[in-house]
C-alpha cells in the first residue's frame, strides 16, 4: 500500500514553512509577534508530514470561498 | 484603443484586491478591450466599492456573525431526522446538528462516512459495481448474528454455531475464518464439527454455566470481519460513479483499503477529521457541516459569518467548543466569565484568588456602566509632542 499525501486531500489547504524574511515583513505588515499568530500543534498530521518544528510558523494557503485565495499563518506549538 | 494584456497585469498588480476580484477584473477588463483611461476609471470604482463592501475597524464582527447565525437557529426545526438522500441512513440534521458542530462533540449522534473510490481507469472501483459491493462487504463489520444462529446446549456445556452458507457466500468469509477469528478473540477451544456441516462447537475453559453464559453473551460483540464501528454499507450511484455511504465512522482505518479515494472520501466526524487530517481540514469541516446543515433547512447564512466561527473554533491549534469548556470559558475576565454561566462560583473563586480584571472586553465595561471598546468607544487620542519640545525637557533634565 503506497502512502499517500495528506496534502492530497481536498480538505487540507497547502501548508509550508516560512523562511525568516518572510515571516519579518509578514509580522511587520500586521504590526505583531510570532506569538500572537493563531496556533498549530505540533503532533497535528500535517505538521508532522512537512516537519515542521516548535517555533516555525507555516504559511496556510487556503481556497476561500469569498476571497478565492487567502494566505493564514499558524504558529507550531507544543 | 484597448490595452494590451500586460498593461492591464501592471496596472492592477499593486492593488490591494482578493485574488478572485482580481481575476475578475483582468478578465472583464480584457475582454471587453478598454481604453488607458476607461481603465484607469474601472479600478478606481472598484477600488472605491471594495473598500465600501469591507468591515469598519472596531466593527463588532463576534456579534453580528453570532446573531446571524442565531436568528435563522430560531427557525429550525427543534427535532429532526433525515436519511440524506436516497441512501436509506439515518443523519441527525436541523438544530440538533448545529448545536453538535458548535459543541465540538468527540462524537456526533449520527457518525457517517462518504467514501469515494478511486477512478484512474475504465475498469476502477467507481465504474465497477461488482468491485464496490466486495469492498463494502470488506468494510461492513460483520458480527456472528449476520450469519448464524447461536444456541446454548446447556446439557453438554457448548455453545452451538449453526453458519449460513448463503450468508456466508454473500460476505465472501469462510468457516476456516470464523473459527480462526474467533479462536483470536476468546480465550476458549474453538472445533469445527466433524459431523455437521458448517457448525462450529465453542467448549468454555472450564465447565461452569456462568461461564457459558458469559460466552454466549460477548460472542455477539465480536467482529468476525470488517471495521468495528461500521453498522451498515450503502452503495450509490451518483452519475456515472459509484459512491458508499457508512453509518458508522472510522476515517483512518477506511484510507487503508485499495480501491478509496483517498483524497476525496470524508466524514461527518469533525473530531475524526482533526486527528487524521489535521486542524486545517478540521476548519473547512466546520464550515462545511455547518452551511449544509444550514442550506439543507433552506436557510441562508452568508458563509463569512460561519468562517469566523471556525476560525474561532481552531485558532490555538484544536478544536475547541464555543461555551463553557472552550471559548467563553478561557475569557481573561472575571465578569465576562461570570456574565455567562455558574456566576457565584466564578466570583467566588476569583474572590478567593484575588484576581484583578482589567476591564479590557465588552461584557465586563457593560457590567462596570463604561463606554465599550468597540466602534467610537475604541478610538482613543494620543498627543505627540512636537521633537522640539522633547528636545529642550531632555537639556533640562525632566
Amino acid at each position: 500500500m503506497t502512502k499517500f499525501s495528506l496534502l492530497d486531500h481536498e480538505l487540507v489547504p497547502k501548508h509550508e514553512i516560512m523562511s525568516e524574511g518572510e515571516l519579518k515583513s509578514v509580522l511587520s505588515k500586521y504590526f505583531i509577534d510570532k506569538e500572537q499568530l493563531p496556533k498549530i500543534k505540533v503532533q497535528d498530521p500535517v505538521i508532522k508530514e512537512i516537519g515542521a518544528t516548535i517555533g516555525d510558523v507555516v504559511k496556510i494557503t487556503r481556497m476561500s470561498h469569498t476571497a478565492g485565495e487567502a494566505d493564514y499563518y499558524r504558529l507550531v506549538i507544543e | 484603443m484597448s490595452i494590451s494584456e500586460t498593461t492591464i497585469e501592471s496596472m492592477t498588480k499593486d492593488l490591494s484586491l482578493p485574488s478572485n476580484i482580481m481575476k475578475t477584473l483582468r478578465e472583464e477588463t480584457l475582454n471587453a478591450g478598454v481604453s488607458k483611461k476607461e481603465m484607469e476609471e474601472i479600478i478606481e470604482q472598484v477600488m472605491e466599492e471594495y473598500k465600501e463592501s469591507c468591515i469598519e475597524p472596531c466593527d463588532a464582527a463576534g456579534v453580528i456573525a453570532a446573531q446571524s447565525i442565531g436568528e435563522p437557529g430560531t427557525q429550525m426545526t427543534m427535532r429532526t431526522f433525515h436519511y440524506a438522500g436516497v441512501a436509506e441512513i439515518n443523519v441527525t440534521l436541523g438544530l440538533p446538528r448545529l448545536i453538535e458542530i458548535v459543541d465540538a462533540r468527540k462524537i456526533p449522534s449520527t457518525p457517517m462516512m462518504t467514501i469515494a473510490l478511486s477512478k484512474e481507469n475504465q475498469e476502477d472501483y467507481a465504474y465497477n459495481r461488482e468491485k464496490t459491493r466486495a469492498l463494502a462487504w470488506e468494510i461492513e463489520a460483520t458480527r456472528i448474528d449476520h450469519i448464524a444462529d447461536v444456541t446454548t446446549d446447556l446439557s453438554q456445556m457448548k455453545l452451538i454455531i449453526d453458519l449460513h452458507e448463503k450468508a456466508m457466500n454473500g460476505r465472501n468469509i469462510s468457516i476456516e475464518q470464523v473459527k480462526e477469528k474467533l479462536n483470536e478473540e476468546m480465550n476458549v477451544l474453538v472445533n469445527i464439527s466433524p459431523d455437521i456441516d458448517n457448525q462450529i462447537v465453542i467448549t468454555p475453559s472450564e465447565p461452569s454455566y456462568r461461564e457459558l453464559l458469559q460466552l454466549a453473551k460477548s460472542i455477539h460483540t465480536i467482529t468476525l470481519k470488517g471495521i468495528e464501528g461500521i453498522k451498515r454499507v450503502v452503495v450509490r450511484k451518483e452519475g456515472e460513479e459509484y459512491t458508499l455511504y457508512t453509518e458508522g465512522s472510522a476515517l483512518r482505518d477506511v484510507l487503508q483499503f485499495e480501491g478509496v479515494d483517498r483524497t476525496r472520501t470524508s466524514t461527518n466526524n469533525i473530531n475524526e477529521i482533526y486527528e487524521v487530517l489535521g486542524i486545517e481540514a478540521a476548519r473547512n469541516s466546520i464550515i462545511k457541516e455547518a452551511t449544509d446543515t444550514l442550506r439543507e433547512q433552506g436557510l441562508t447564512v452568508d458563509i463569512r459569518h460561519i468562517m469566523l466561527v471556525s476560525d474561532l473554533m481552531t485558532c490555538d491549534g484544536e478544536v475547541k467548543q464555543i461555551g463553557r469548556h472552550g471559548i467563553s470559558g478561557e475569557k481573561a475576565s472575571v465578569f465576562a466569565r461570570a456574565a455567562f454561566e455558574v456566576t457565584v462560583s466564578h466570583l467566588l473563586d476569583a474572590g478567593m484568588r484575588g484576581d484583578v480584571d482589567e476591564l479590557k472586553g465588552v461584557t465586563e465595561n457593560i457590567i462596570v456602566g463604561q463606554p465599550i471598546r468597540m466602534g467610537t468607544g475604541d478610538v482613543h487620542l494620543v498627543s505627540k509632542r512636537r521633537e522640539e519640545d522633547i528636545e529642550v525637557k531632555d537639556e533640562c533634565g525632566i
